[in-house]
């Protein structure tokens, strides 16, 4: 039998350290759904989410229950729309974007995403289309979440999609203007983007994925912290052994659910993103980890550092722990989303610079910051660039989810509610990258070799 | 189906009376039991055989909560699967 000790470990985690599963999100390929009648492929899409997903919700809470595990979200992704509604004759994809909303209702669950478009090289018809339905749809809908690809390590950076997705940005912002912006927080734009992610906003599900699959997204940051200060002033050795063992733990966890939810299904178990993904909630947060590091304040010097050591120590713990590791697998610093990460901000220990720099050691980018609402599209556009010139140059997936919330500036916050926690509105260059935004065409890909 | 039954709380007379007999009203066998104080607090897991059981499981677990409401612990079930895969390689 497994000893006392273990069984209150588990249910330590679980209970004080607020261990859960982030999300069980089914990834479902709307590739069979295209039609040159727009109201007929949309059918086919509502009808095939509802079969695929009917018992998606009911499933996860049977888990929860036999295994007393939290399973916060269950989410859905679908093949990017761009590709699924190129057959259409339609102007505009906003309806599209309703019909993902409605089936996404009906089944209960709390986000669909696939709103998408890959376009890292160039724009087909379809993906012009889309991109430009984006502010509409978001704000039309409830559920809809919304990525786009502008680069790649090997195609590089589509400079035109960046300028366009800059415009996209504000006129979200502009349209939920009431709601704070919010519309904004649920458009992710990406460099690298992967193909199996279960994370929210930017889930989809790739093209070379299969029929259906179930991905799931772990968390823990507070299992990873508590197991930290038991180790408080030793070398980083020790350090990165404990996160390692916790991330083992951790994401046994998560492989347990997902092959449990993908039988119970009848579907294929994808993979299991690795990430450590936090809320809001006292005790889930990435930047107590770092403060548990010796870290005064995330964002003073040796943050880099510190993050860098967490992000790979999670994925060699997590990498045996299950058969299939994919997604985003890394540290998630979402400002809004992480109480430490709020609280540096507020004190003015952490700054756009300092995120940018730790993003190049960890996943997944810019994610949920609100800048002020004046901030130019271009400038947003700029932004966008440097991460994803980041992302292509490091071989890495990195995001921008950025909201320029209409009429607030710097000292202001706003407060979103939930997941998406409170955002402080943080400070970006007041001087003009619109010349550089102009110039529109290609960034080429960075060369694979010389790297010194 | 094996499930683990965690009580833990404050020490007192007639804990594992109280527990085990309800376990037994349920057709639940109790295949192993151990106990310890663990940080001052009364600890008991039991590693419990279900196949038996009559009610769906979502009723065991709330009279086991109610359970523990009335003696002032905390009662909890899970199938053993979860601590399995967490602690054995």
């Amino acid at each position: 039998m497994i000893n006392t000790y273990e069984i209150m470990e588990t249910i330590r985690m679980l209970e004080e350290e607020k261990l859960d599963i982030r999300t069980v999100t089914m990834g479902i390929s709307l590739s069979d759904c295209a039609d040159s009648d727009g109201a007929k492929a949309r059918e086919k899409i509502y009808n095939k989410i509802v079969k695929y997903a009917g018992d998606l919700v009911k499933t996860a809470e049977e888990i929860e229950l036999k295994y007393d595990i939290p399973i916060i979200n269950k989410r859905i992704s679908v093949t990017p729309i761009s590709l699924v509604a190129a057959a259409s004759n339609d102007q505009d994809y906003i309806e599209f974007a309703k019909t993902l909303d409605w089936a996404a209702q009906e089944v209960g669950v709390d986000f669909i995403g696939g709103f998408s478009a890959l376009v890292h090289k160039g724009m087909t018809e379809a993906d012009k289309k889309l991109i430009s339905s984006i502010p509409e749809a978001l704000a039309q809908t409830e559920r809809v979440c919304s990525s786009v690809n502008i680069g790649t390590t090997r195609a590089g950076l589509n400079m035109d999609a960046v300028a366009q997705i800059g415009e996209v940005v504000k006129k979200c912002a502009e349209l939920t203007a009431d709601n704070g912006g919010v519309a904004a927080s649920k458009l992710v734009v990406f460099a690298n983007a992967p193909e199996d992610n279960p994370f929210m906003a930017g889930a989809f599900h790739g093209v070379g994925e299969g029929e259906c699959m179930i991905n799931v997204g772990i968390s823990g940051p507070g299992a990873v912290k508590a197991a930290l200060t038991k180790v408080k002033g030793e070398p980083f050795d020790l350090v990165a052994e404990t996160i390692k063992k916790t991330a083992f733990k951790i994401t046994r966890m998560g492989q347990l659910v997902a092959k449990e939810a993908s039988e119970m299904l009848g579907v294929t178990a994808g993979i299991v993103d690795l990430s450590l993904a936090p809320t809001p909630a006292v005790g889930d947060s990435v930047a107590r980890i770092l403060e548990e590091m010796g870290i005064e304040v995330a964002g003073a010097h040796g943050t880099t550092a510190a993050l860098a050591l967490l992000n790979d120590a999670v994925k060699k713990g997590g990498v045996m722990a299950s058969s299939h590791v994919g997604g985003l697998s890394g540290a998630f610093i979402p400002v809004s989303e992480d109480a430490g990460m709020i609280e540096a901000v507020e004190k003015g220990s952490l700054s756009l610079e300092k995120l940018e720099a730790m993003t190049a050691v960890c996943s997944v980018g810019l994610d949920m910051i609100a800048v002020p609402g004046k901030t130019t599209a271009e400038t947003i556009s700029a932004i966008i660039a440097d991460e994803a010139a980041i992302g292509m140059v490091n071989h890495k997936t990195t995001a921008v989810r950025v909201i320029p919330v209409p009429g607030k500036d710097v000292g202001e916050e706003v407060v979103y509610g939930g997941l998406f926690g409170r955002a402080p509105i943080m400070k970006v260059s007041e001087y003009s990258s619109a010349d550089f935004i102009a110039r529109g065409g290609r960034i080429p890909a960075p060369l694979q070799s010389l790297k010194n | 189906m094996k499930a683990i039954i965690s009580v833990i709380g404050v020490d007192q007379i007639g804990i594992i009376a109280e527990v085990s007999t309800l376990l037994a009203e349920e057709k639940v066998n109790i295949l192993d039991i151990s106990q310890t104080i663990l940080d001052d607090y009364f600890t008991m897991t039991m590693l419990v055989e279900l196949d038996s059981l009559e009610i769906p499981l979502e009723e065991l677990k709330k009279k086991l909560k109610q359970k523990g409401e009335k003696l002032g612990v905390s009662i909890k079930l899970q199938h053993e699967d979860i601590f399995r895969s967490m602690h054995r390689i």
